[in-house]
């Protein structure tokens, strides 16, 4: 199964933004489950897209005005939930911070 | 046993078994509707079979057989079809299944009102009409909760199994709750009282299943004392009645004994946890053999052991206000920093002892604005009563 863990936090997360992951990163690799991802800018450098009527329309900020947003993001591929779940615990960021694991959706072969 | 009875037992073992076969919990749960649509015309000719389970699960497990087949409309399927029909024909008292269920049903990914839903339909066998009735949700509201439910195992990768051991300190409790809800949602409402005996049947199982499990032992010890009075905790109008004014001798002293054997039992293993002492706070009330017997201070200590919730706080205190007399209580309850809705109604008891009746009934008025149920309202209205009237 594929997993996203979004990493999220309030505004004094960011105090954690340079932080690394504490050899998290190094043991997740060596166990093969991580399949990419990277820490983000703050919210406040985010441009958001949408497209209505052919109209191109830009906002400054990020989609949602929430006390936490995302700072980061990890793809994960492992057995299921529970293993997921015990990745996501051991990442630093959920110990000031808080990490969404969401299921990747699996399309039927051949859907691009 | 009649049909439905031998249904509601075997349920839970047939959809496990179906689950771990076919990995389809609609699937599972269709088929073992449709095999107890089948016994209900053959049993009548051919007499309930020996082992009404293993035969309850063949049929399931064919008709899943068929299902796939028909409905193969890609490779995959067919090749699912295969594998089901090359495995060998499964054990069908793999009691792991059924423990798989349970821990599956209760997985902490799962919100406890879908945990609470899933476990009495697909464990319990309850149709999804009763659950309904029993948390006072439509039908289609419970529906929903159940397909999305099972929706989330499907998609979220929860895994069909019993945890490793690594993960049952944290998970084994999220299991326990689960079952003690259920308990304590049927013993709080006479209607609904069907879900005591679901939480009791499910607990029996679980203690089956996990007979090292002192904590699942201990929440059946603690639900069969609470069972052994329900019967006398009510008054004919409804209105609570407090332990010290039960009618002892109508306590199931059958219940009693055995949640006394399987405490002292599960005591003997040296691995106490919160059921066990609230098994044990229980057992003196259900042992005591009238209410002035009771070993109060034992019960307050018993509370101290446990994690200082502000009900456990508080039903501290009221142990040591039985224990050393109103006065000691009411001086501790002035010291509970609890706004929790039941302390009016204890402080309103201590000063009622100590006959300052005023102040009682002031504390009786404001227990009774924050009173949840009709049977606390009628208890309280009719201390309130007793207070005022002149003396």
């Amino acid at each position: 199964m594929k997993y996203l863990l979004l990493i999220a936090g309030d505004e004094s997360a960011e105090a954690h933004a340079n932080d690394g992951c504490d050899g998290w990163s190094e043991e997740m690799i060596a166990r093969g489950v991580i399949e990419g991802g990277a820490g983000l800018h703050p919210p406040t450098e985010a441009t958001t897209v949408r497209v209505r009527d052919n109209e191109l329309l830009l906002t400054d900020g990020p989609y949602a005005e929430t006390k936490e947003q995302v700072g980061g993001f990890v793809l994960i591929d492992c057995a299921d939930l529970d293993e997921a779940i015990e990745i996501a615990a051991k990442h630093p960021a959920a110990g000031y911070g808080t990490i969404e694991i969401r299921p990747i959706l699996e399309l039927p072969p051949g859907v691009m | 046993m009649t049909y439905a009875e031998v249904f509601r037992a075997e349920w839970g073992q047939v959809v496990a078994t179906l689950i771990r076969v076919t990995g389809d919990w609609e699937l599972a749960e269709e088929c073992a509707q449709e095999a107890c649509a089948a016994a209900l015309e053959r049993w009548p000719r051919d007499g309930i079979p020996a082992k009404p389970g293993a035969w309850l699960t063949t049929v399931a497990r064919n008709r899943a057989i068929d299902w796939l087949r028909r409905e193969a409309v890609g490779a995959a399927k067919l090749q699912e079809a295969a594998v089901l029909t090359q495995e060998p024909a499964p054990a069908y008292d793999v009691q792991d299944d059924r423990l798989r269920l349970i821990f599956t049903c209760c997985h902490p990914a799962l919100a406890m009102e879908a945990r609470v839903a899933l476990t009495l339909r697909t464990l319990a066998g309850l149709s999804t009409a009763e659950i309904a009735k029993a948390f006072l949700v439509g039908e289609t509201t419970m529906s929903k909760r159940l397909t999305r439910a099972k929706q989330k195992i499907r998609h979220a990768g929860i895994p069909y199994r019993v945890p490793p051991a690594h993960l049952l300190p944290e998970r084994t409790p999220a299991v326990l709750a689960v079952l003690y809800l259920l308990f304590n949602e049927g013993y709080s409402d006479v209607v609904r009282s069907n879900l005591s005996t679901e939480a009791i049947r499910l607990a029996r199982l679980l203690v089956q299943l996990m007979p090292d499990e002192p904590e699942a032992a201990g929440l059946l010890a603690l639900m069969l004392f609470h069972d052994a009075r329900r019967e006398t905790r009510l008054a004919a109008d409804g209105a609570l009645i407090t332990l010290d004014e039960q009618d002892r001798t109508r306590w199931d002293g059958v219940l009693i004994t055995e949640a006394e054997a399987l405490l002292d039992r599960t005591l003997q293993l040296g691995r106490p946890g919160p059921y066990q002492v609230q098994a044990a706070i229980a057992a003196c009330h259900a042992t005591a053999r009238t209410a002035t017997d009771t070993d109060w201070p034992q019960i307050a200590a018993l509370y101290a052991r446990l994690p200082q919730t502000p009900v456990v706080a508080l039903n501290r205190v009221v142990a040591i206000g039985m224990a050393d007399g109103p006065a000691v209580g009411l001086q501790l309850l002035e010291q509970l920093s609890t706004d929790y809705y039941l302390l009016p109604a204890v402080r309103a008891d201590f000063l009622r002892r100590l006959s300052r009746r005023g102040e009682a009934a002031a504390a009786y008025r404001e227990a009774l604005e924050l009173a949840t149920t009709d049977g606390d309202r009628k208890y309280l209205a009719k201390r309130l009563a007793e207070v005022s009237v002149p003396s």
